[in-house]
């Protein structure tokens, strides 16, 4: 990777609180890599090449073409790289679940900053007879140490700098970046041209139940059923057999890969077109399957669904209307 | 105080920093390892179903979502107390084998291997793996990708997904894989096996063949005397899926083995307030410090934790190389922390092998993949070996499975105290008198941690090879005297 000034167009990719596996998506398009190599000037990927953090700072304003940003804002230092990276990039790309909408770790936001600490720091296993929590700022006896900020709740991408284009999945799926860095090559030799501002790229524009090999009877239940519970028939839908399966409300791009290895849809992919609520619209998805009119019956039905919150919202709650539970906000104040 | 801070840098989400004291007479005083990091799963998890553990937590990592995934089912199998039928078993380490090969390759061709093959001396732009293609053959390249290719298409074909595997519930498997997949598998793995004597042989020609760099790897700067752990199988051979965790002494005496549910006799956690992560130890000795020796509960979780915590490998080859490795280093235990590359060959090279075996075993294919629980859910605990460390899922539930507490111990974690004590060491080993610090320096001092092969935030992984660093010697008021830089 040439990263020095050769006068092709710059790309850079950026993680902030993040799990790694959005680069080892990118690094799984293998040859892909080579036509971003040649079509571009690699000037920041930590996890692929040396490049520094003050080498983008001292970059003018606008220098990126294109940056690819994973991981969401969990702490100052997260926020300040979005900050730098926004200002330097002409096209910034939330990348990945985490960037789009929080993702896995944005489920910390079902609880309070303080309540996220003292469960680590007050374990089975810990030995913590003083009783000390993570001190931003700490007087060792040879001098001060410090430690980033945790922040109150965690937060997407777009709610701290503007974003160009979003692309989902946890990680996206290898064959959409390697259709978007065609796009983009395309693009830059005047051969296509960009999707509108804000839109979502890298994926379809249907449902994952579109892409489902699954065969759906519109068959209705009267019993939710744990995915442990059942020996699940694997040609039937998932959800007609009782197991809560996010298909429904997920957007298409990852070719069901989930329901067609027996697993119930996870809501990677993050919401469908059109959808403004993610778990809004499960819900009622869900709720059109439910074999009753009878309330009471019905509510007996849904508390086979042991925990809402967590698979109404589970990829999606920091992106959400709601973004975090009134008691990680009561404790945090609405910052 | 003088201080010196060292600042991995390719981490910007600052997964680790390193903070070096000198004293008045410029010699190190102390240093510090932080890590800047906390993201929660333990509380986040509670309210959750416990089907769900295998999916949520991949997600601390996406280098090793299959550890994360692995030891989560087991922990929820423990919870319902379901014994998955023997394929769900075989299968679930077929997949992780096939990933143990993906992964220490990554580790030996792209981070650790670089500093051996093109020597800790050669110029820092051809210390990496472009570096290592150029001086051991362009097919290298080639073979490096296409195993980090078969070993994530065996995870896709059992685990579902390429990352982040979606397969593993309580009681086995959501699928089975057919003959025609079977087929794929045991050639990839056929192959497989030969890459991994193929990377032995390399190590064997240029770094044994090299006096210098075994002089490196015997060095006092690299040694340290721990206990070692590491999990066996029902033959005390090292296994990365089941069975008992074995502790080693730094006196080659064995300080016991523990079976997944009595972790917490065993290890415990010591908390420092400059720092997110804890520092887990041997309970039985006790917390000393950062110290050496047989009264200091520090222990080891890496590749040569764990040969040097069994008796030995499962498989033929395997067992041939580490018969060599104990005969070239002079006996068990080996301390010196360099040797842990080798040790992750010849893991590879285990790896490979188990791979083929459960290929190739008549049971692999059977539609018995999964067992549907009975029992009341209330409690259980889940070990495996992830390739940075024995890694323990801890899971406690209400009667319908709903999580009411989490407890993770994380691969790494377990290392985190003697890569502290390696960084300090190869700072005091380097550093007199308030020497001027050269980039020699920087590398012998990233050496020291690289050897483990750390992934905090799961994800410290540089893929050409070098983790850019900058260390800033400061005067007492804090401004700046000295700036030195690698790759940046």
């Amino acid at each position: 990777m040439s990263g020095n000034g050769s006068g092709k167009p710059k790309f850079a990719m950026c993680w902030a609180a993040s799990c790694g596996g959005c680069e080892i998506a990118v690094l799984n398009t293998h040859e892909k890599i080579l036509d971003v190599d040649a079509n571009f000037d690699v000037v920041f990927w930590p996890v692929a090449m040396d490049a520094k953090y003050k080498d983008v700072e001292a970059m003018p304003d606008g220098a990126i073409t294109l940056t690819l940003f994973n991981g969401s804002i969990r702490n100052s230092e997260n926020e300040e790289i979005a900050h730098l990276l926004r200002r330097k990039s002409q096209i910034l790309v939330a990348f990945g679940s985490c960037a789009c909408e929080g993702c896995i770790p944005g489920l910390a936001n079902l609880s309070s900053s303080k309540e996220l600490i003292e469960t680590a720091f007050t374990g089975i296993s810990t030995d913590n007879p003083q009783d000390l929590r993570p001190a931003y700022s700490w007087k060792a006896p040879e001098g001060e140490l410090h430690i980033p900020k945790f922040y109150p709740v965690l937060k997407t991408l777009d709610q701290v700098v503007n974003v160009d284009y979003y692309m989902p999945g946890c990680p996206p799926e290898s064959h959409q970046i390697s259709a978007v860095i065609d796009l983009v090559i395309q693009v830059l030799h005047g051969q296509g041209e960009l999707p509108p501002a804000g839109a979502v790229i890298g994926a379809g524009n249907s449902t994952v139940c579109d892409e489902c090999q699954r065969t759906r009877n519109v068959k209705q239940i009267k019993k939710f059923m744990r995915i442990q519970d059942i020996q699940a028939d694997p040609s039937l839908c998932l959800l007609e057999q009782g197991v809560l399966c996010n298909g429904p409300a997920t957007r298409s791009g990852c070719t069901a890969l989930c329901p067609s290895a027996g697993a119930a849809c996870i809501g990677c992919y993050g919401p469908a077109e059109g959808v403004l609520d993610y778990g809004a619209r499960l819900i009622s998805a869900v709720a059109s399957v439910i074999d009753s009119q009878d309330p009471d019956e019905i509510e007996s039905i849904l508390d086979g669904i042991p925990d809402p919150a967590g698979m109404f919202y589970r990829f999606n709650l920091a992106g959400s209307l709601l973004r975090s539970s009134k008691a990680a906000w009561k404790t945090n104040g609405n910052q | 105080m003088q201080r010196i801070t060292i600042d991995p840098i390719t981490r910007l989400e600052g997964h680790g920093k390193i903070e070096i004291f000198l004293n008045e007479q410029g010699d190190v005083a102390n240093t510090y390892f932080q890590i800047p990091e906390l993201r929660g799963f333990e509380r986040f998890c509670v309210g959750r179903p416990v089907e769900e553990m295998p999916i949520l937590t991949n997600r601390i990592c996406g280098v090793c979502p299959e550890a994360h995934h692995m030891a989560a089912a087991k922990a929820a199998d423990a919870v319902y107390k379901v014994d998955p039928p023997p394929t769900a078993k075989k299968l679930r380490e077929l997949l992780y084998s096939a990933f143990y090969v993906t992964d220490h390759t990554t580790h030996f061709y792209a981070l650790g291997g670089p500093d051996f093959i093109m020597g800790p001396d050669a110029p820092v732009a051809e210390r990496n793996i472009l570096g290592v293609i150029h001086k051991v053959g362009l097919e290298i390249g080639g073979k490096v990708i296409q195993a980090r290719k078969y070993g994530h298409t065996v995870v896709e074909i059992i685990g579902g997904r390429k990352v982040h595997p979606c397969t593993s519930i309580p009681g086995g498997l959501t699928k089975g894989i057919t003959e025609e997949q079977r087929q794929e598998i045991e050639k990839m793995g056929r192959w497989a096996v030969e890459f991994g004597r193929f990377s032995l042989k390399i190590f064997n020609d240029i770094v044994l063949g090299n006096q210098a760099y075994v002089d490196l790897i015997l060095g006092d700067i690299y040694t340290h005397h721990t206990y070692y752990m590491g999990t066996v199988d029902e033959n005390d051979k090292v296994n990365f899926y089941d069975g008992m965790v074995s502790v080693m002494g730094p006196d080659g005496e064995r300080l016991g083995k523990y079976a997944p549910s009595e972790y917490t006799d065993w290890i415990a956690e010591h908390v420092e307030p400059w720092t997110y992560l804890k520092f887990p130890y041997l309970k039985k000795i006790g917390w000393k410090g950062f110290v050496d020796g047989k009264d200091s509960g520090v222990y080891m979780a890496t590749p040569l934790s764990r040969l040097n915590a069994a008796s030995g490998m499962a498989t033929p080859l395997a067992q041939e190389e580490y018969e060599r490795f104990y005969s070239t280093l002079g006996g068990k235990p080996v301390h010196q922390r360099l040797a842990i590359h080798w040790a992750r060959l010849i893991e590879l090279l285990y790896a490979a092998e188990r791979w083929v075996e459960l290929a190739t075993d008549p049971e692999i294919t059977s539609p018995n993949f999964h067992t549907i629980p009975t029992q009341t859910p209330t409690e259980g605990v889940g070990i495996v070996e992830a390739p940075r460390g024995t890694l323990t899922h801890h899971y406690w539930t209400d009667e319908r499975g709903i999580l009411t507490r989490v407890n993770l111990i994380v691969g790494t974690t377990n290392n985190y105290a003697p890569i502290s004590m390696s960084i300090k060491k190869a700072a005091q080993s380097l550093i007199h008198n308030g020497t001027v610090v050269t980039e020699g320096m920087l590398n012998m001092v990233e050496m020291a941690f690289r050897a483990y092969d750390p992934c905090f935030g799961c994800a410290t992984h540089s893929l050409p090879g070098r983790m850019p660093l900058e260390i800033t010697i400061r005067d007492e008021t804090g401004n700046p005297v000295q700036v030195l830089k690698q790759f940046c």
